[in-house]
């Protein structure tokens, strides 16, 4: 060869048209096999593509959280006032200050500037005594003054483009209206505050410079005939000693209450019922010798977050335990740092929160997955205060020296950790840490649960019985087909079952969920004496064929057509043991087999479950191991098996001792096929099974596997969210999966080859 | 000597035997049932009439077809709250299609056998076969046209029949206009829109350019004022014609020509009526659009769908698979990285189909297609033209998952050819190229033929991947029409195989998808059989060929 294109290299020298056309020519080979070469490469090129582009889609959820400062400069109009909050609007453009002398400072993030300079209405002849936040996402603040009277006062954003530019221009409103309302109707100052707006009811709770713990709310009842509607003035007094409270919590629902001392006693009180608020129950939050230093909910307001002197931020949340009695319980906890911590800002729309210490070091947390993500010292000394913006994107943190310092933060996928995805999670509200997967909810205060154990262990539930019926079949099948039957029979059984496998899943799975499981539902009974009585009716059939009959008869039917008589003896099998199931039934069951499962055994029974799905995937798994594993038979070198007869064994001993030992590889590899199609497959799960994502061994309760998880949920998941990158590590987990047991069973089949070659 | 003949093996050898047989009846069975569902459902079947006396004794009747029968023992009657009447030792129920959604709010009623008082198969029992709300069973009472009875009583008949072909062609008429040319119309205008949103910017949008836009759009809104007119008068004498139907509770039910898609008496159809019945039906499933939420109607839109994915799928993946087997066989040094290659082949196949779906999903929609968006078709974002699943994207996904079938397919037809006959033609000068292109592959292309119609048969039963990268349930257009550029490759498109899922699964009335599913499913499997025995018969004469090549 080498030769021949050196000859021709020195004719296409000479350039006369013949040259050319062997030059050309050469050009083609070379061409054809560059293209042949880049594409045989390609295909390892695609399976790496696959592999890499997975990895690429998943890896985001694992990078660590970053932030960095922005700007930092001194706190605009410093004159008006020591800071009582800073704020945010959800562009990071404007930020908000709300000093004691009861000024709204809006100024530009980016710069400090100030843009515009509100004054509080406050009535003459008063002294703010207290200040609170009332409601992060609606920019709410309340103004507790020295005559027992506040003012509730929102900052809000209008976004306008003129010229196709955004411009963001701050405002402040009164939702309760300019005039202060009065709280205390002693006219006491308000030392300490509380307040919650909700659409139709208002509540303030406040403590008194007397001592008193007061609760004062507004319902608004709404009027007929389109009148005005009027404010309802509720006030009660909680009986519980004042003197210590230093942090006061409602709960964005108006039902709950939660005081708390430094000292670290926390009570919790229901005011479900405003004129009489009962005090549920009381707790110590912290270890002795500490004193809590800040306190806020979570998002939700379902769970509270107690910062204290040693650094330490506990959650705590309302659980339900088993007696269905609630009592606060501390969910987790965080060392976050050695100082006290001065705030704690939770994200708006994650159980996330920020966190800063008496040092100025910030921390960013995420409850659920336990995540430190951030930690940054951004001051140096006592923080003033500390804001979060919406888009939990940004903070600004004003340092004692009368700066404020702006930090970005790239925060994507907090929620995400390995504890989360594999591990317990003790979610908010919930008894005890569990597993569980449940991606979308209907608001922001429940967070999706996203854990991958219960998919993990229901692809694994689905395969193990899909495995359970196949293997048996399909390996019967195939021991019988490639070394019993006859070939005549073979040439039409082989190709026969192998038809099987091309059937669309689709369609089993759709016959699986509308016609067998109604089916088993009905006649429960009678499956089981099917899988009892039906190889019991082969071997009765067998005995006798082979005893009692004259030699005439059997000699008959030629040798290895066996499989052709059984067909109906198994049918006249399978109807006698349908007919037995009856009677049987009526006798060991009560005449009704699911419903003794549930009330003798206390097996609750789902329609679609893991039998039908082992039945129905099973079925479809059969032709794969099949296929293979007669195919390792078949070639089992026939002078193994003449030698092994001719020293006298049966045909079922040669089988077993050396046809099988021989095959052992390829039949490993058959299987390990199988398992990775029946772990992967999709629309027959996806349809005979309820999709429910519970943990439960039991076999007649369903299932949600990965495969399925993702067929239900991509479609509807937003591209790069947290939903969308964990399906893709679920598709990730189902490519390990079927990788290994793949290249497993190609490496097996490989070095097989090898070796029957040199046999 | 039981325990002989255990020692012996053979009843071993007896069980595995009936492992076989489990399987065949199994096959055979499945095929069976889908079958047998699968083709009943054109029959027309009798409408009966019973007499039925309900739990609290209130005596009614029900007319409908009876589409199934579950029979409940005793005990689990009893368990499921049923009462047993006298002397019974079962509880017989039978699901009725009573039809008349609108007048009764449900068209599937179960009964129970044992209140039943009476059962007859009136021949005057009519079947109304409508647009909208399913089918209507009662009894024909008049035919009235603008609102005044023309014909009632015996004479009926004959006119609504007469009657309903002239609406079933004025029907004809109005959707072909609304569909091809209303259609045409308004793509015409979408594409002047984009074509002004391009000009803009380019910077190119000036005078000249919005005179010529502006007639055009002129023109075309003329056009479209022009067909209204004509649809609305065609619309209007659609509406004249209607029928008057009595139900079995007396009510009568005037049911407009327009909203009618047939009309049969089945208890006085003779054989050959149903045959002709059972004919048209079937034409009417494989070549009409789905209506009613795809509950009934015919299938027309998912097979075009699935025939059009699967060609393009077909083109794609030849001749990547056959490059890559001829790698492997004529180019490679059998060695590490055959067997490396070989590793990744079997796991393509392996690899579930939904990776392949979500793969498809985040890289060839999001990626490749948001990178020709932005790149070529600017003037329609944020609406996406590639950037959203598609009938390209999702021929692309099948056609990596059935790459292994035509590579394993292609390789071993290589492999049967003869060695001499390379040896032969390269000692006559011809170069390695050349060779392979005028002699193996013209060979072995019955057995690349051979792994093309099984990945075919494949990707035509594929469904998971597909619900990520490009079927939807109802395709408003077919990927193939009349517009330019005639083939659009992005649109969405139906296939059987998701219109088993989405009808037998999604529907909001399974009952009444449940007959159409199974004939779909019947569909799909003889078009999947067919095609693998057409591959297998390809493959088994290719092998005696060349055995006869051999010596």
């Amino acid at each position: 060869m080498a030769d021949i294109t050196h000859i021709q290299k020195n004719m296409s020298s000479t350039l006369t048209p013949a040259g050319y056309y062997q030059r050309w020519r050469l050009i083609k080979d070379t061409l054809a096999r560059h293209t042949v070469v880049v594409g045989g490469l390609g295909i390892i090129g695609a399976i790496v593509l696959i592999f890499f582009y997975l990895l690429y889609a998943v890896f985001p959820l694992f990078l660590p959280a970053h932030s960095e400062t922005v700007a930092s400069y001194s706190v605009p109009e410093k004159s008006l006032g020591k800071t009582l909050l800073l704020a945010e609007e959800e562009q990071n453009e404007v930020g908000v200050r709300f000093t004691d002398q009861g000024k709204a400072v809006f100024f530009a993030v980016k710069t400090g500037k100030t843009l515009l300079n509100e004054s509080i209405a406050l009535p003459e002849n008063t002294q703010v005594t207290s200040f609170a936040q009332g409601d992060f996402a609606n920019g709410i603040v309340v103004y507790g003054l020295s005559d027992g009277r506040a003012v509730v006062v929102s900052h809000q954003y209008t976004l306008s483009y003129p010229n196709n530019v955004r411009v963001i221009t701050p405002s402040i409103d009164y939702p309760l209206g300019k005039e202060p309302l009065l709280i205390d109707n002693k006219g006491k100052a308000l030392e300490k505050i509380a307040f919650k707006k909700g659409d139709d009811v208002s509540t303030f709770v406040a403590k008194t410079a007397d001592q008193r713990m007061i609760l004062t709310s507004f319902e608004k009842k709404s009027a007929m005939f389109g009148e005005e509607p009027t404010l309802e003035r509720i006030d009660a007094e909680l009986k519980t000693p004042a003197k210590d409270v230093a942090y006061i919590l409602i709960n964005k629902d108006h039902n709950n209450l939660y005081l708390a001392s430094s000292t670290g006693l926390l009570s919790y009180f229901d005011i479900g019922d405003k004129a009489a608020p009962v005090l549920k129950q009381q707790i110590n939050v912290l270890e002795a010798g500490s004193k809590i230093t800040s306190m806020d909910f979570l998002n939700g307001d379902l769970s509270v977050l107690v910062g204290d002197s040693h650094g330490v931020i506990s959650q705590w949340s309302m659980i339900r335990d088993a007696k269905n009695q609630s009592a606060m319980q501390k969910l987790r906890f965080f060392k976050a740092s050695e100082n006290p911590i001065i705030a704690i800002n939770p994200e708006a729309r994650r159980k996330g929160f920020i966190a800063v210490d008496s040092t100025g070091e910030v921390g960013i947390y995420y409850t659920t997955s336990e995540r430190e993500l951030i930690k940054e010292s951004v001051a140096n000394a006592a923080p003033v205060a500390l804001a979060l913006s919406p888009r939990a994107n940004s903070f600004l943190l004003e340092g004692a020296n009368n700066q404020i310092h702006v930090w970005q933060v790239e925060n994507e996928h907090p929620e995400i950790s390995i504890k989360s995805l594999w591990q317990k999670v003790w979610y908010e509200s919930h008894s005890e840490p569990e597993y569980i997967w449940q991606s979308s909810s209907a608001s922001n205060d429940f967070e999706p649960k996203m854990s991958l154990t219960p998919l993990v262990f229901g692809t694994l539930k689905a395969a193990f019985y899909a495995m359970l019926i196949a293997t048996p079949l399909a390996l019967m099948g195939a021991i019988y087909t490639a070394y019993f039957m006859a070939p005549a029979m073979r040439l039409y059984v082989k190709p026969g079952i192998e038809l099987m496998g091309a059937l669309p899943t689709v369609i089993l799975g759709f016959l699986a969920g509308l016609w067998l499981a109604p089916m088993v539902e009905l006649n429960l009974a009678a499956l089981f004496s099917l899988l009892m009585f039906l190889p019991l009716s082969v071997m009765l059939f067998a005995y006798c064929w082979q005893r009692f009959l004259p030699k005439d008869y059997k000699e008959k039917v030629p040798e290895g057509w066996d499989a052709a008589i059984l067909v109906p003896v198994l049918l006249l099998g399978a109807w006698l043991s349908v007919q037995l199931s009856i009677p049987l039934e009526n006798l060991f069951f009560n005449g009704n087999m699911r419903s003794w499962f549930s009330h003798e055994l206390g097996i609750g029974y789902d329609q679609r479950n893991a039998l039908i799905v082992g039945l129905a995937m099973g079925f479809a798994v059969i032709p794969t191991i099949f296929s293979i594993a007669e195919d390792a038979i078949f070639s089992v070198p026939k002078h193994l098996t003449i030698g092994s007869l001719a020293l006298g064994a049966t045909p079922w001993q040669t089988m077993v001792r050396v046809v099988l030992l021989t095959a052992s590889p390829g039949i490993f590899s058959a299987i390990m096929i199988g398992l990775g199609r029946a772990i992967g497959e999709t629309m027959i799960v996806l349809m005979a099974t309820g999709n429910t994502p519970v943990m439960d061994l039991s076999v007649f309760q369903g299932m949600r596997t990965l495969s399925a998880n993702i067929g239900v949920e991509m479609p509807e998941s937003e591209v790069d969210s947290t939903h969308y990158r964990v399906l893709f590590l679920a598709a990730l987990v189902l490519f390990m999966f079927t990788f290994v047991f793949n290249t497993l069973a190609e490496v097996i089949r490989q070095r097989l080859r090898q070796k029957y070659s040199s046999l | 000597m039981i325990k002989q003949w255990f020692k012996s093996g053979e009843p071993w050898v007896w069980l595995n035997a009936a492992a076989v047989s489990a399987n065949l009846i199994l096959v055979v069975g499945l095929f069976t049932l889908i079958a047998v569902r699968g083709l009943g459902h054109f029959w027309p079947a009798q409408v009966v009439e019973y007499g039925y006396k309900d739990k609290d004794g209130i005596a009614t009747v029900i007319v409908g077809e009876v589409v199934d029968t579950v029979v409940l023992s005793a005990q689990q009657a009893k368990d499921a709250n049923y009462e047993i009447l006298a002397g019974g030792d079962s509880l017989e129920q039978r699901l009725i299609k009573t039809g008349n959604r609108d007048t009764t709010g449900m068209d599937f009623h179960w009964i129970e056998q044992q209140r039943i008082s009476g059962e007859t198969y009136p021949a005057d029992m009519l079947v109304v076969e409508r647009r909208e709300w399913g089918n209507f069973y009662g009894r024909l009472v008049a035919v009235k046209e603008q609102g005044k009875t023309i014909a009632s009583g015996a004479q009926a008949w004959p006119i609504a029949e007469q009657k309903l072909q002239t609406a079933l062609e004025l029907f004809e008429e109005i959707d072909k206009m609304q569909q091809k040319d209303v259609g045409a119309i308004n793509y015409a205008l979408e594409r002047l829109r984009l074509k002004q949103k391009k000009l803009q910017l380019k910077n190119q949008w000036d005078d000249n350019a919005k005179q010529e836009l502006a007639a055009q759009e002129a023109e075309y809104k003329q056009q479209y004022q022009s067909l209204q007119g004509e649809l609305a008068k065609l619309n209007e004498k659609i509406a004249l014609d209607s029928i008057v139907v009595k139900e079995a509770s007396g009510k009568e039910v005037e049911i407009p020509m327009s909203k009618t898609v047939r009309i049969y008496q089945p208890n006085e159809m003779n054989v050959f009526a149903k045959i002709l019945h059972y004919g048209e039906k079937v034409v009417e499933f494989v070549s009409d659009d789905p209506r009613e939420a795809n509950t009934e109607g015919g299938i027309f839109p998912a097979i075009f769908g699935t025939v059009m994915m699967v060609m393009v799928m077909a083109v794609i993946v030849t001749p990547l698979g056959v490059v890559a087997a001829v790698y492997m066989r004529e180019y490679a040094k059998q060695g590490f990285l055959t067997r490396l290659i070989r590793i990744a082949v079997n796991n393509l196949a392996g690899v579930p189909s939904i990776v392949y779906g979500v793969f498809g999903l985040g890289f060839f929609v999001y990626i490749l297609g948001g990178n020709i968006d932005r790149l070529f078709f600017p003037e329609s974002l944020p609406a996406p033209v590639f950037g959203t699943p598609g009938l390209l994207w999702s021929s692309l996904t099948l056609a990596l998952l059935t790459l292994p079938v035509v590579i394993v397919s292609t390789e071993e037809g290589l492999s049967r050819i003869p060695k001499a006959i390379r040896e032969g033609s390269l000692a006559l000068g011809a170069t390695k190229a050349e060779t392979l292109w005028r002699t193996i592959l013209p060979m072995a292309s019955p057995a690349i033929m051979t792994g093309l119609i099984l990945a075919v048969a494949r990707a035509a039963g594929e469904v998971a991947p597909l619900m990520l990268v490009g079927v939807v349930k109802l395709a408003p257009t077919l990927p193939l029409d009349g517009n330019f550029p005639y083939m659009h490759f992005d649109r969405k498109f139906m296939h059987l195989g998701f219109h088993i899922y989405d009808v037998g699964f999604q529907s909001p009335n399974v009952e009444a998808a449940r007959p159409l599913v199974y004939s779909t499913a019947l569909l799909l499997v003889l078009v999947i059989i067919g095609l693998n025995m057409t591959a297998i018969s390809i493959r088994n004469h290719l092998r005696e060929k060349y055995r006869a090549l051999d010596n």
